[in-house]
């Protein structure tokens, strides 16, 4: 849908029409498609860490490495981010374009600082010598968890370039086809960021 | 007033995914629980949040090409628990079927099993 004119090709008669909605519908549920083999990716990445799991090689276990505090504050900052992009949706169904670039950049703050935080953890496991180099436990983890990390990472250089195009172009229907699919991938980001809290974290801890 | 019906709805997400992010954690860090029923509780907490998002935050099963998208998911869960759970399986069993006992004992020693 792009928000130049264009001349619509003549149709011949009983010839289908694709109208606005109907074109963005089937680009949502084509986005939707691409986050299911994206989670089938993870899924795969997990399996290898469960199996991996207990080969520490006399390097630390998960509940070694474990820093309860840290981890809950990057849970809950994730989480509120999710929150703040459902609210940047709810702004671009009034169509109201100071509150869609409010909440997304709330949602961008957040995501850096739980990227910050994340990268001080990694970063202090490979000065302690436990890099992913050290056993096939820290090779899965650092795979895993660095999987979604990167997943972040591309999710906020796609909300600050479409933040610029909102700010300079206001919500054209391409742009907010563009944040409907966003608001998705972050979604996703923090439901697949609740089973590696729950799963490498949580229960590494408890063992 | 649809607009109000989807703020509840994520505020309600919200404070739901925030209680069983935090009860979770106490049960992990706090060991109110041991063994198993601990392993059970934390990963039932996760199952529920899963659900409490998908419909809260992802609106799964509502508006338009709402079918479409839920078989896509439920298909994927079917391919999810097939790739980790015959993981799994395979590699526990693995261990068992394949390796001779004291070459299982030396590793066992070594680096803690396979």
């Amino acid at each position: 849908m792009s928000y130049r004119r264009r001349k619509l090709p003549k149709l011949k008669p009983g010839e289908i029409t694709v109208d606005k909605h109907d074109s963005n519908e089937k680009t949502i549920f084509g986005f939707w498609v691409y986050l299911m083999t994206d989670l089938l990716m993870f899924a795969a990445l997990f399996a290898t860490y469960a199996v991996l799991r207990s080969n520490t090689f006399g390097g630390p276990a998960q509940r070694d490495i474990f820093n309860g505090l840290l981890v809950l504050a990057e849970t809950i900052i994730l989480l509120t981010s999710s929150f703040t992009t459902g609210l940047g949706m709810l702004a671009l169904a009034r169509q109201d374009k100071n509150k869609v670039v409010m909440w997304f950049g709330t949602t961008f703050i957040l995501g850096l600082s739980f990227l910050v935080l994340e990268i001080s953890e990694f970063w202090h496991l490979i000065v302690e010598g436990n890099s992913f180099q050290r056993s096939a436990f820290l090779s899965s983890f650092f795979t895993l968890v660095g999987t979604h990390g990167l997943h972040i990472v591309f999710g906020l250089v796609w909300m600050i370039i479409l933040l610029i195009r909102v700010n300079s172009r206001g919500l054209t229907p391409g742009n907010i086809r563009k944040l409907t699919s966003l608001s998705l991938f972050w979604h996703f980001l923090d439901i697949v960021w609740i089973f590696i809290f729950t799963i490498v974290y949580l229960l590494g801890a408890a063992r | 007033m649809k607009n109000f019906k989807a703020l509840i709805s994520y505020v309600v997400g919200f404070i739901l995914s925030l209680l069983l992010t935090i009860a979770a954690y106490l049960f992990a860090v706090k060991h109110l629980l041991v063994g198993s029923g601990l392993i059970f509780t934390i990963v039932t907490m996760a199952i529920i949040q899963l659900y409490v998002q998908l419909i809260f935050f992802l609106h799964l099963g509502q508006g338009l090409g709402a079918k479409s998208k839920l078989w896509v998911f439920l298909f994927t869960v079917l391919a999810i628990a097939v790739v980790v759970g015959g993981s799994l399986w395979i590699m526990s069993n693995l261990n068992y079927n394949m390796t001779p006992q004291d070459v299982n004992n030396y590793l066992m020693e070594q680096n803690g099993g396979f």
